[in-house]
């Protein structure tokens, strides 16, 4: 153990080792430190009014109702409308596309949407829907997020086709199945489950979303549920809430991003949990 | 069904048994081929609709600046001047920043998924590390400017000027009042934010190179440094790589996070420590607020600079991935 070359090795094994011990650990000590942060704020944030009053003009108390409605509103468009074309779309590059110059050209294009900044596609759905209707209103804000379901969704009902044995399509084809039938009535069947965590993953993502609703859902103080408006919801809210210099509307923020967490890291878990996963969802 | 129960005569054998399905069929294949063929289609317009909306809605300010909209320092909402130049550089700073603490911390993590814990901590620690990918940028913004910007502000700034102020030349980086919020704040969040996408993208590269590598080199006598680095990452090389650029791409389009803790000021300093803005905050804070048409372009032409910036930036990245897979794939 006195060769020189040796112990160079080893302490240099040790150096890194430890270095990439100390790192994992450093790593997970900041995710408990944010959680512990949002908890520790949110939670003595949290009351009753929370979910009964609407946001509060400032400096007086009230709640989240509008923005937690709002919220669910706009999600619930977003989702509605993208995962049909999502599917269809996926179910393109995994069915009839395999190997064709244009369904590589689609698949990159999904794969750019998948990581393009969010703020872009604000900006495109204040384009087109915005000025088309003069307004803002909810039903921009649910198109900006629609358009990050369709990739997500896209994506997942690729993989998850993909993983179907080819025998079960042959067997359907063999009782006489038309094609159509067979896909979906076989395939999505078997892939239904893999299908489903793409949806809830694309609803988690959608949840935290702030940036492309900045300017077209916009902000609604009061309660509302018409989409043809602007309306209230979580990410807006607890943004305009925190740069705010009232600290009845901060702690609200509070309660909205330990709200938002919950919700987005619950239903994370939920899927990893019960769910087979996709793999590779950057 | 009158055919069934009408006489057999060689009319009715001739004819198909079931027209009912068949009609279905020719029709049924078709129609839902091209209903995916349509929705695939749209997919690939959503894109481009982006860049063509973005390009009309820029075109104004390219008209009235040209060229010298990007190398235009100024941004000035009162005399109608305006610039990319500040904000792209604050966007390519924080990334920069951001990369540079991002990358060795992913890689550590990855090693350690892959090389060194046990088999019952990889699963649970690999999905601690992806639910911090999962976290709402939103969060990571409040949690800067709430949490962390006052205990920098504090402990770590005054240190870092006291330490690394005196060093010529590097000691400019960090010279400045502790405000807790500017570039490097906002390039600490980010590198918090890439770390778990570019530490679980190496982690799928290293576990794609063969056991059979690893167990000559570790049967060579190799320490797990030495398998790390001289046979794991050569192998995965390129995988790697895509997965630092994925990190890039996601840290200069990043939006809410920056915004909150970048301070939002037009200047270029060479000062780490001083308040500045990025593209995507430039355009968060002021687009609802932009009076005149030129102001109005003026932002839409920031976007559209940042897709270009983030579209190349991405597409190198799925072009090493998807050389690694194939690679994989073949081997």
């Amino acid at each position: 153990m006195a060769n020189p070359i040796y112990a160079r090795r080893r302490a240099r094994n040790m150096v890194a080792v430890g270095a990439s011990v100390l790192v994992t650990v450093f790593g997970l000590a900041v995710l408990a430190l944010i959680l512990t942060s949002i908890l520790r704020h949110g939670l003595a944030a949290i009351s009753p009014t929370l979910f009964t009053e609407s946001t509060p003009p400032p400096g007086a108390h009230g709640g989240l109702l509008n923005a937690i409605v709002g919220s669910l509103l706009l999600n619930t468009v977003a989702v509605v409308f993208g995962t049909p074309l999502g599917v269809l779309a996926g179910t393109y590059l995994a069915e009839f596309g395999r190997g064709s110059r244009f369904s590589d050209v689609v698949r990159f294009v999904n794969d750019m949407l998948l990581s393009a900044p969010s703020i872009l596609l604000g900006l495109f759905a204040y384009e087109t829907v915005v000025v088309t209707l003069g307004h803002f209103s909810g039903w921009a804000g649910s198109f900006a997020l629609s358009l990050i379901v369709i990739p997500v969704v896209v994506r997942t009902t690729e993989d998850m086709l993909l993983l179907v044995p080819m025998e079960l399509r042959e067997a359907g084809i063999g009782l006489g199945a038309p094609y159509w039938r067979v896909v979906s009535t076989v395939c999505y069947r078997a892939a239904g489950a893999g299908m489903l965590t793409g949806v809830l993953l694309a609803v988690a993502r959608i949840s935290g979303e702030t940036a492309p609703l900045l300017f077209t859902a916009l902000n609604n103080q009061f309660w509302s549920a018409n989409m043809n408006a602007p309306i209230a919801n979580l990410p807006v809210v607890i943004f305009q809430f925190a740069m705010s210099p009232y600290d009845e509307w901060r702690e609200l923020a509070w309660a909205g991003a330990l709200l938002i967490t919950v919700a987005v890291l619950g239903l994370n878990i939920l899927t990893r949990a019960a769910l087979p996963q996709p793999k590779g969802n950057t | 069904m009158p055919s069934r129960t009408s006489v057999v005569t060689a009319e009715t054998v001739a004819k198909p048994v079931r027209p009912s399905t068949r009609q279905r069929r020719s029709i049924g294949d078709p129609l839902f081929r091209g209903m995916t063929h349509l929705a695939a289609l749209i997919v690939f317009g959503i894109l481009v609709g982006i860049a063509v909306v973005l390009a009309f809605g820029a075109a104004p300010a390219f008209r009235a600046f040209g060229p010298m909209f990007f190398v235009t320092k100024a941004w000035n909402p009162v005399e109608d001047v305006f610039g990319a130049l500040a904000p792209a550089c604050g966007t390519l700073i924080t990334s920069a920043i951001a990369l540079l603490l991002a990358v060795p911390v992913s890689f550590g993590i990855a090693i350690f998924l892959t090389e060194l814990a046990p088999k019952w901590m990889r699963r649970p620690v690999g999905t601690a590390v992806e639910l911090l990918a999962a976290v709402p940028s939103i969060v990571y913004g409040m949690w800067g400017l709430f949490s962390f910007a006052p205990f920098y502000a504090a402990h770590v700034q005054p240190a870092l000027t006291a330490y690394l102020g005196p060093v010529p030349g590097l000691g400019r980086l960090f010279d400045g009042p502790p405000l807790g919020i500017g570039l490097s704040t906002a390039g600490i969040i980010l590198a918090i934010m890439i770390v778990p996408f570019i530490a679980a993208v190496m982690r799928d590269v290293f576990e794609t190179v063969p056991p059979m590598l690893r167990e000559a080199a570790y049967g060579t006598g190799a320490t797990t440094w030495e398998v790390v680095w001289k046979v794991v990452l050569p192998y995965a090389r390129g995988g790697v790589l895509g997965g630092i650029v994925l990190g890039l791409g996601r840290a200069l389009g990043e939006t809410m996070a920056v915004t909150f803790v970048i301070g939002n000021a037009y200047d270029i300093t060479l000062s780490l420590f001083m308040p500045s803005a990025t593209i995507s905050s430039v355009i968060a804070n002021e687009f609802t607020e932009a009076t005149g048409k030129l102001y109005y372009s003026s932002l839409i032409a920031l976007g559209l600079v940042l897709f270009v910036i983030t579209f190349v930036v991405l597409a190198a990245a799925r072009l090493m991935l998807a050389r690694m897979k194939a690679r994989a794939g073949g081997a």
